[in-house]
């Protein structure tokens, strides 16, 4: 039973990573070194992907959070439109507004799906075992120059769509419809900027990716460190799916 | 006790071991030294609304008298300050941190330094809440629920500016910080599980973190966009809030047709789970002591996990009974009634399930146990209070009186800070490696309970007697309410006694930790992981297999070994 006041260690370092000494690739070592077991291996020793999972599945809870946020301003925005009232004269009063959405955002959707292409294209790259297999053993072509292109070109794409939204406002914004405007341009520029703002991180999350890719010296961290970025870059693209719909249908 | 021999001892600077640490026990420290910082001054505040309440008139020391619209700002600020830095941060940050790793036989958390995040944004959401009172014009006056359009427009009233926004930010942050933590806690449950610790072997607190963990996930999320959207109210001119021809001031403020009901849904979607993030733990913990100190097994250990779940997934569902008279939908109204009282089966569940596991006496009555009893005693009492509140009909005589503070002062204040005492007296052998005195902590739960039930129980009466709550003064011409004034004298007496007992348990503290008694290696002869000292561990069976026989070996803990198997 450590003793937190104790001047001891209180820890100790977890120093076995999870990869055993094998290759984090699919497929488990078996055969001619079989008998592994994973299964039944204490915590931190259960296989070559084992720090893949954990982070994936930090990853996925996050964005279970987020979800819940954009549902949240998603069912505001349908209390919001039925939020009208009667006047003296029991005439009902709304004050909401639909107005078309600028078509940038056909386009700026597109970009979106076709950088979630790009990142999916990256991530493969981290895990095509022939390559992992090769570079584990100190040939081939390093993941940085494998997966460098494709990151780099998935930052392009998003940087592209954010330029995109900020020209649909600024074409709003001609109209007269600015943020204070009336509830449907609240809700379009509230939208639309915090999904930005989701990308942004995004794109933080690539370049830091980028980083790792030279930083990192364990394949295994760097095909996290991608993967994690995918995924939730993956989601922001399906969010905006569905937030681009209830825009541009639901108003 | 093993100490280290001192070639080990950890040379590592103060600044490591304890403020930029990735170890979850020193984080849970952390954690429990904020929570000790925030109840203090939450109760510092209550103790000035409580003397405000009798002597109206009293000229504080540099401050003078206080005006009605600081009395708000204290309701404001003791309620925040009680319920996410208390109330939240204790039992769902500190405990978890100190045993739910050991709980599960892990090493650590998967993410440390995730964990220490979230740590130092909950103390920058703690520090940008109390920035609220240095500000001009003081802390927000619009209580911890922040309705707008009162929250949502500067000039509504003193603090509703400056103070109003630090509110909002800490309130975000705070959000966020929770988020990660859950995320922490998720993962590790879902995954650090030590060989053998399937989901059926779990202790019930590693369920009640579960499940209060998915509940902050789902909650604080929908609280931070809440607070966005207010945000924007306040600062860019939107109306999600704020509603058409709002008068503040003699001036129409509205500028569209916002819903201050929307506010209510989003904030008590939130506030509603919260309230069980509070107080389950206390029920897992409560489960887990009394098998402990009863020596039997948890009565229906599947149903109780079970009735864990379903009390966090119905929590869910029932926000609407916060706004009874809100003018809301009564069809609604009838719709949450129906699934608040649907909450009361799994929870009277455990109380029965706990009842049968006391009734055959044989109690071992230490400090934790006694408190554990003090938290049924208060779930219990402030309980049955829970299905009258539930019924739109008696809710609308009662919503805005007294009652209502006294039910939630019961059952989620009081439950939940015995069970924080029950888990500090218990635990403290972990971090110390010492027991707490016995007298002084008997003497301050008896103090405790029975001060707190005289500053509580009477507020029933005076709430039926019709005393609103959120006024700063019972003067007045009313006949009725001058005749509540000496029922308020009494609570502000047994409020100031039980602030008085905690001194106790300060002292016990302090002085525990230096001479308090070495605990043996396994002091309360528990089942669960928390007391192992193996590092590598593997279990072999559920958690409550006390009373097996007579004798001091009446137990075994979940690592020992199945002779059959060896």
């Amino acid at each position: 039973m450590p003793v937190t006041f104790t001047r001891s260690q209180v820890e100790i370092e977890r120093k076995d990573t999870g990869i055993g000494g094998k290759p984090p690739v699919d497929r488990r070592p078996t055969g001619g070194g079989g008998g592994d077991d994973w299964e039944n291996r204490p915590s931190g020793r259960r296989g070559p992907r084992e720090l893949l999972g954990r982070y994936r599945l930090g990853v996925l809870f996050a964005l279970a959070g987020d979800l819940m946020f954009f549902v949240a301003i998603v069912s505001a925005f349908f209390v919001r439109q039925n939020a009208g009232h009667f006047d003296a004269r029991e005439n009902y009063v709304s004050d909401w507004h639909p107005f078309a959405v600028p078509p940038v955002l056909w386009i700026n959707t597109a970009i979106l799906l076709l950088s979630s292409a790009t990142v999916e294209m990256a991530r493969r790259h981290l895990f095509r075992e022939i390559d992992v297999m090769e570079e584990w053993l100190g040939l081939g072509r390093p993941a940085v120059k494998r997966a460098a292109p494709w990151l780099i070109a998935t930052s392009i794409l998003g940087m592209l769509f954010l330029a995109g939204q900020w020209i649909a406002w600024k074409q709003l914004a001609i109209q007269g419809l600015f943020y204070s405007s009336n509830p449907n341009s609240h809700f379009f520029y509230l939208i639309t900027g915090t999904h930005g703002l989701h990308l942004i991180l995004g794109i933080a999350a690539i370049f830091f990716a980028l980083a790792g890719l030279v930083v990192l010296k364990r394949i295994e961290m760097r095909q996290i460190v991608v993967d994690c970025t995918a995924w939730y870059w993956h989601t922001m693209g399906l969010f905006w799916v569905f937030l681009f719909v209830l825009l541009t249908y639901f108003q | 006790m093993s100490r280290q021999p001192p070639a080990a001892r950890d040379h590592s600077s103060f600044v490591k071991r304890w403020i930029f640490t990735t170890s979850h026990r020193a984080i849970a420290v952390q954690y429990l030294v904020l929570a000790l910082t925030a109840v203090t001054v939450g109760t510092l505040l209550s103790l000035l609304m409580r003397i405000h309440r009798v002597w109206p008139d009293l000229v504080l020391p540099f401050y003078g008298v206080m005006k009605p619209e600081d009395y708000l700002a204290l309701v404001t600020m003791h309620g925040t300050l009680m319920v996410f830095f208390v109330l939240t941060v204790a039992p769902q940050s500190a405990f978890p941190n100190l045993v739910l790793a050991e709980q599960i036989g892990a090493r650590q958390m998967v993410f440390p330094r995730l964990n220490e995040t979230a740590f130092w944004l909950t103390a920058l959401s703690f520090l940008t809440l109390l920035a609220a009172f240095f500000v001009p014009a003081g802390a927000p006056i619009s209580g911890w629920t922040s309705y707008p359009p009162f929250s949502a427009i500067a000039a509504a009233g003193p603090g509703q500016g400056a103070g109003m926004d630090l509110w909002l930010a800490s309130i975000s942050i705070f959000c966020v910080a929770s988020v990660l933590a859950s995320v922490n806690l998720l993962s590790t449950i879902l995954l650090e599980r030590c060989p053998g610790m399937t989901w059926s072997r779990l202790p019930l607190t590693v369920w009640s973190w579960l499940v209060t963990s998915i509940l902050t996930l789902l909650a604080f999320s929908v609280l931070l966009a809440a607070a966005l959207l207010l945000i924007s109210d306040r600062h860019f001119g939107t109306s999600f809030f704020v509603p058409a021809g709002d008068l503040v001031n003699q001036l129409i403020v509205g500028h569209g047709d916002g819903s201050p009901l929307l506010w209510l849904h989003l904030f008590w979607f939130f506030g509603h789970p919260e309230v069980y993030i509070a107080i389950l733990p206390g029920m897992g913990l409560a489960s887990s002591l009394f098998a402990n100190f009863t020596r039997r097994p948890v009565t229906g250990y599947k149903f109780m996990a079970a009735a864990t779940v379903a009390i966090g997934m119905l929590g869910l569902v029932v926000w609407g009974h916060h706004m009874f008279v809100s003018g809301m939908n009564p069809y609604a109204g009838t719709a949450f009634a129906l699934t608040t009282m649907a909450i009361a089966i799994p929870s009277t569940g455990e109380v029965l399930g706990w009842i049968g596991m006391l009734l055959p006496g044989g109690l071992r009555l230490t400090t934790p146990m006694l408190f554990a009893l003090g938290f049924l005693s208060f779930f219990i009492a402030g309980g049955l209070t829970g299905p009258i509140l539930a019924q739109p009909a008696l809710d609308s005589y009662l919503h805005n009186t007294f009652f209502v503070i006294a039910h939630f002062h019961l059952v989620m204040a009081m439950a939940g800070i015995f069970s924080v005492f029950a888990g500090v007296y218990y635990w403290f052998p972990l971090l110390t490696g010492r027991l707490m005195n016995d007298m002084l902590g008997k003497l301050h739960f008896w103090i405790s309970i029975i001060a707190a039930y005289g500053a509580f129980l009477p507020m029933h009466f005076a709430g039926l007697a019709g005393e609103p709550r959120h006024y700063a003064q019972l003067t007045g011409p009313s006949w009725s309410f001058t005749n509540l004034i000496s029922l308020e004298r009494g609570i502000t007496d047994s409020a100031i006694l039980l602030i008085c007992a905690q001194f106790l348990f300060l002292a016990n503290v302090v002085w525990s930790a230096r001479k308090g008694a070495l605990a043996e290696e396994n002091p309360w002869q528990a089942t669960t992981l928390e007391w192992c000292s193996s590092k590598n561990v593997r279990v072999y069976r559920g958690p409550y297999e006390y009373g097996l026989r007579p004798g001091k070996t009446d137990f075994t803990p979940q690592w020992e070994p199945d002779p059959k198997q060896e």
